[in-house]
């Protein structure tokens, strides 16, 4: 098991001809992930990477069954690009694009309450059900199949834990990357329920960052209902005030969004928190022996 | 995936503000802004032509709030006054509580006519911002009663005066909801008709101008009981600058830090900080942990910078320039999770920045993880340079502590 996608996923790329489309549906390809076919507006009918283009989204479902879409639209298309997804009934939609205006996402928010779409992102890496699916743009040789969960806003930063994992001896279900925006359609908390209800996942990480309370929500949520050990980590520790780190949603604006504040909310929950990147790995080893 | 050149703030000056607000039919303090303080007398007879002001507001025009408090706003009483006034102001460093302690140098002053003058009615000043909640992702208005302070303040002491109104995003502010607020602020006869229009003015305001942020501190009933913005801090929303192209015209490069605006023209995302260790990292996230690493280890972090996606001898070059600048670095630590980009590529990156810099005297720490990690290790090991390699997260933080700790 696994959560939101598995080797049954039936992947369409939104942005397929395009440079990004074409690189990372060719390495999701390898990874062993079932990509159906893509969508780029005006080329219907062509064949890209020996699969079929479609003129839209709704199209490309009735040929060829996809219920999970990954975008790589740019910014100005990119929100655009998730409603259709989302009107054509797909499942689930990873939106990578970085760069989005936040009055789009506005919308696309609003959208989405009608639909039964999940989106992921944006400006995201993706997710991935190790040894089964990639739908993102990270390194597939870091993952193993195994145990544990991960959630986080971050890029690289997931890399570096997964690596940790893996490196420990254990690997993982499903990693999750969440995206770094003010507005994204699938929160830490929303990862974390899913996990707990994933009968192979036994342990989770959970990796957040300064600005926003989704670490809080989903910490209150596990001391009440957690069945399984979560390890925390917190980036940002020494961020400044009022700063942006690089993530538009990372900005610290009151004191509950600090990371020393998430930090101790995360440890009264029962989360065991880390204060070092570098012990994400074996403190989760630890806890699942 | 970037489509536009970015920067990572967009920040502009209370003039620049206002004239947007006016665009939209927003009641404003009327002003003009001045460079000299020739230009400034201009502006006030000027100002008193078309407003018939007898009296003006000097204020500097910086990129930071607190500035009354700072002596950055001055009440003239005649025309000797704005000249004098607008002499001292332009040149001065301004300490405010938002410039940190070094301050910042007022380049230009508005010249704004005086709207608090006696009358019928009493003088008040209400608090107004439109901003998104993140928990809702939705746009809301944010007020209070309580205006010409630190809002942060009266949220502490009086949260029970701010109110907030959300708004539906399909559908946008509703009359209800703008005389709501009307009322709210306890208004009453032209005010309150005063009040609906200039609160629908600001979010429509908002919405078409893709801000993030508006913080209209005052928002002034006079004392014949108009409604205007005497003051405004409008944050544009960098992702949308595609769609407002004249806004970028707005940016005003001697507002930031030298070393970001550098960085900023090689796409690198880059935040001056007064510590003793650099760091250069490929990610967002990664690079706030390793800056937490450093202080762990037993240093302080120099600075952010996010190199993205491209670590390749380019963007390390710069990086390294810009850290160097800074003389309290005393070690530089880069570091890389190769995912796309190829470890060993970085290496080499890193070996030809270090030459084609040159006279590096601080010690480099490079950690390589992901895609061909060991045979950049080899790389770096092997290039005679005084670098230090590491493959683990821990090993870094550990070389760190023995060069800084």
């Amino acid at each position: 098991m696994s959560i939101l996608v598995n080797k049954n996923s039936r992947v369409l790329v939104q942005g397929f001809t395009g440079s990004e489309g074409t690189f990372h549906a060719r390495q999701m390809i390898e990874y062993g992930t079932q990509v159906v076919g893509g969508v780029t507006p005006g080329k219907g009918g062509q064949k890209h990477l020996d699969r079929p283009v479609f003129n839209t989204v709704k199209e490309a479902v009735e040929e060829t069954g996809a219920d999970v879409s990954i975008i790589f639209v740019p910014p100005p298309f990119a929100a655009d690009a998730i409603m259709e997804a989302a009107d054509a009934g797909i499942k689930v939609t990873v939106t990578i694009t970085e760069g989005i205006p936040t009055q789009d996402m506005v919308k696309v928010r609003e959208y989405l309450k009608d639909h039964e779409t999940r989106l992921i992102g944006p400006n995201c890496p993706g997710i991935i059900t190790a040894e089964e699916a990639k739908i993102g743009i990270m390194p597939g040789f870091i993952f193993r199949k195994g145990p544990v969960g991960v959630v986080s806003r971050s890029g690289t930063l997931t890399y570096e834990a997964v690596d940790q994992v893996t490196k420990a001896g254990l690997g993982q279900t499903t990693a999750i990357g969440i995206g770094g925006d003010p507005i994204i359609g699938t929160s830490t908390l929303d990862a974390i329920k899913l996990f707990m209800d994933d009968p192979d996942t036994e342990g989770i990480i959970m990796i957040g960052e300064i600005g926003g309370s989704m670490e809080a929500d989903a910490a209150y949520w596990v001391r009440k209902h957690g069945t399984k050990p979560v390890v925390g980590f917190i980036a940002g520790q020494t961020a400044p005030r009022g700063r942006r780190m690089g993530h538009a949603g990372a900005i610290i604006g009151g004191k509950a969004d600090t990371a020393a504040a998430k930090m101790k909310i995360m440890t009264e929950c029962g989360i065991h928190v880390v204060e070092s990147p570098a012990h994400i790995g074996e403190t989760i080893a630890k806890l699942l022996k | 995936m970037k489509l536009i050149f970015k920067i990572h703030s967009m920040n502009i000056h209370e003039y620049q503000g206002k004239n947007i607000l006016k665009s939209y039919g927003v009641a404003i303090q009327e002003g003009i802004v001045a460079e000299t303080p020739e230009k400034a007398v201009e502006a006030a007879k000027e100002l008193s032509k078309h407003t018939g002001t007898k009296l003006w507001v000097i204020k500097a025009q910086i990129h930071a709030g607190g500035r009354g408090k700072g002596g950055g706003v001055k009440l003239a009483r005649n025309i000797d006054d704005v000249k004098a006034l607008a002499k001292k102001m332009i040149g001065m460093t301004l300490v405010t509580h938002q410039t940190g302690p070094e301050g910042k140098v007022v380049h230009k002053v508005l010249v704004a006519e005086d709207v608090y003058y006696p009358g019928e009615s009493n003088i008040k000043e209400y608090y107004m911002s439109v901003l998104l909640n993140r928990q809702t992702g939705r746009n809301v208005i944010m007020y209070s009663t309580e205006g010409g302070m630190d809002i942060e303040a009266v949220a502490e002491k009086t949260p029970h005066l701010i109110f907030r109104e959300e708004i539906d995003p399909a559908i946008g502010l509703l009359g209800f909801q703008a005389r709501r607020i009307a009322f709210n602020l306890g208004l009453s006869g032209k005010a309150f008709k005063e009040m609906v229009r200039f609160v629908s003015a600001l979010y429509t305001a908002y919405v078409k101008t893709d801000s993030s942020l508006f913080e209209i501190n005052p928002v002034l009933k006079t004392s014949d009981d108009r409604i205007l913005a005497v003051d405004c801090k409008v944050n544009l929303d960098d992702n949308a600058l595609f769609r407002h192209k004249d806004y970028m015209e707005l940016r005003d490069l001697a507002e930031e830090d030298p070393a970001e605006v550098e960085a900023s023209k090689h796409d690198l995302n880059f935040i001056k900080l007064d510590g003793n260790v650099g760091c250069m990292v490929n990610g967002a996230g990664l690079a706030m942990a390793t800056m937490d690493i450093i202080k762990l280890s037993g240093g302080q972090p120099a600075n952010f910078l996010d190199v993205g996606g491209t670590a390749n001898a380019e963007t390390v070059e710069a990086g390294f320039r810009i850290i160097l600048k800074d003389p309290n670095v005393k070690a530089i630590l880069i570091n890389i999770f190769g995912g796309i980009v190829r470890c060993d590529r970085v290496a080499q990156g890193v070996v030809d920045a270090y030459h084609s810099v040159g006279n590096i005297t601080v010690p480099v720490i490079v950690r390589l993880q992901g895609t061909n990690a060991e045979e950049g290790k080899k790389l770096i090991d092997d290039s005679g340079l005084k670098v230090y390699s590491a493959i683990t997260l821990q090993e870094a933080a550990d070389k760190v502590k023995e060069l800084v700790g």
